[in-house]
């Protein structure tokens, strides 16, 4: 019975000039190609589709993640950056603080050291005067004492004579005048 | 300089690999003499034969469940074994399955809307059925199982009777709609309805002889050339290179084959899901 199908279908392929249309071949055909889609279907639903579906999702989140991530550096990034330009306007501040502080305590010590120095200057002058004050009156004192004796002595050359008193009133007047 | 030597060496291998090629084959030509007769049989790749003998019953195993099963283990050597390393940095295999995954996902959710994407791992196993079929069938010798209307025909048959049956349970009597164009004049709808009806009934018919139609065409061509070289003896070069060409143009026809006929039942899903016009 299945070689009779067989033949006729062969012969109709044959006549027809294309097997495809042969209709002994169908039932096999049809068949397989359903247990083949089967087959496949149960495959991609049972292990590949949520295979790769999983796959993709976690690139997906991987990539938000990492997304999220590079933000949140960045954000430290720049908030380092602030507490460092912060830090070092604080530390230039305290250095001029520090500078100004330093300058004016030199400037205290130089002024102190100036007014002692002006007083001792001051001091050693006013001695000094004096000194020459006295020096000036001894002087005066030993011209008078010469100027007496260089008279007496030249008035005795003269052949003459003088007492002390009136030399020395005469010379008195003279060193006056 | 060793580099480009070395180049120049692999480009050289290259050319004395395909010289010898040629001439072994232009020598089977020529030096045999009983192929020389025109002996064209173009639609021979086409038969269904019994691999293990007897008679083609119902589930007789034949060269064409070869080939269905090769596909299978196509479908899993590139999806299952190719994702098996489920890489955030995928390997190329996994760059193909995930390539596909994402194609046949993005048309499904563009063409056919949001809610048709529950449909998505069947749409998924038609592209990857078709696919894999249609380039199996141009490896040479061959047995192409999209290139039988028996195939197709199925194919297109669960996608009509799966589309209905989705369409009216769906919408219930609103699936109707579909026929009933509102948007033209009253008077004309009737016609319209009669018209929209056929050509949904002609929906299946064209689907499935689309496919089969185009492989088929493209196999019989390039036998009929093959068919050519074996007459023209030192002149087959030429219809050689014709199979060269042709070939090329079959591997764009074997994946644009298997994209239309899913992007046409992604068309179909969304008509039933949204059969408003």
């Amino acid at each position: 019975m299945a070689i009779t199908t067989q033949e006729t279908g062969q012969a109709a392929a044959e006549a027809s000039g294309m097997p495809q249309l042969d209709p002994a071949a169908f039932g096999t055909q049809i068949f397989w190609l359903v247990v083949t889609l089967v087959v496949i279907y149960f495959v991609l639903t049972k292990i590949a589709l949520p295979r790769i579906e999983g796959v993709l999702a976690e690139r997906q989140s991987t990539i938000t993640n990492d997304i999220a991530a590079a933000e949140e550096l960045k954000q430290k990034a720049i908030e380092a950056e602030d507490a460092y330009n912060q830090a070092l306007a604080d530390a230039r501040a305290e250095a001029n603080k520090i500078v100004a502080e330093a300058k004016a305590e030199i400037q205290a010590d130089v002024d102190a050291a100036a007014a002692k120095a002006d007083a001792e200057i001051a001091a050693k002058a006013a001695e000094s005067e004096a000194a020459i004050a006295e020096i000036r009156a001894g002087a005066v004192e030993s011209v008078k004492a010469v100027a007496k004796d260089a008279t007496q002595d030249i008035v005795a050359a003269l052949g003459g004579s003088a007492d002390a008193k009136t030399i020395t009133a005469a010379i008195t007047a003279r060193m006056k005048g | 300089m060793a580099e480009q030597s070395a180049k120049q060496g692999g480009g050289l291998a290259k050319i004395v690999f395909f010289v010898v090629l040629a001439l072994v084959l232009i020598s089977g030509v020529v030096f045999a003499p009983e192929t020389r007769e025109l002996a064209i049989h173009p639609m021979e790749q086409f038969k269904v034969t019994p691999l293990f003998g007897g008679d083609l019953g119902a589930i007789t195993i034949t060269n064409q469940t070869l080939w269905l099963a090769l596909s299978v283990i196509s479908v899993i050597l590139l999806l299952v074994v190719g994702s098996r390393g489920r890489a955030i940095i995928p390997s190329r295999s996994q760059s193909i399955a995930e390539l596909a995954y994402g194609f046949i996902y993005k048309m499904v959710e563009d063409v056919a809307g949001k809610d048709a994407v529950k449909y998505f791992p069947g749409i998924m196993t038609l592209f990857m059925f078709i696919v894999t079929a249609n380039f199996l069938g141009l490896l040479p010798m061959s047995f192409t199982t999209t290139s039988h209307i028996a195939v197709t025909a199925i194919l297109a048959g669960i996608v009509f009777v799966f589309v209905t049956i989705l369409g009216f349970v769906k919408n219930g009597a609103g699936f109707l709609g579909l026929f009933w164009v509102s948007s033209a004049p009253l008077p004309l709808r009737p016609i319209l309805a009669i018209i929209e009806l056929i050509s949904y009934f002609v929906r299946p018919v064209s689907h499935s002889i689309r496919l089969a139609g185009n492989v088929m065409a493209g196999h019989a061509v390039i036998k009929v050339f093959a068919g050519f070289a074996g007459a023209l003896g030192v002149a087959g070069f030429l219809p050689i290179f014709a199979i060269s060409a042709v070939l090329a143009l079959e591997v764009l026809v074997a994946f644009i084959q298997a994209y239309v006929f899913t992007i046409l039942t992604c068309v179909y899903l969304k008509d039933a899901l949204h059969p408003s016009h």
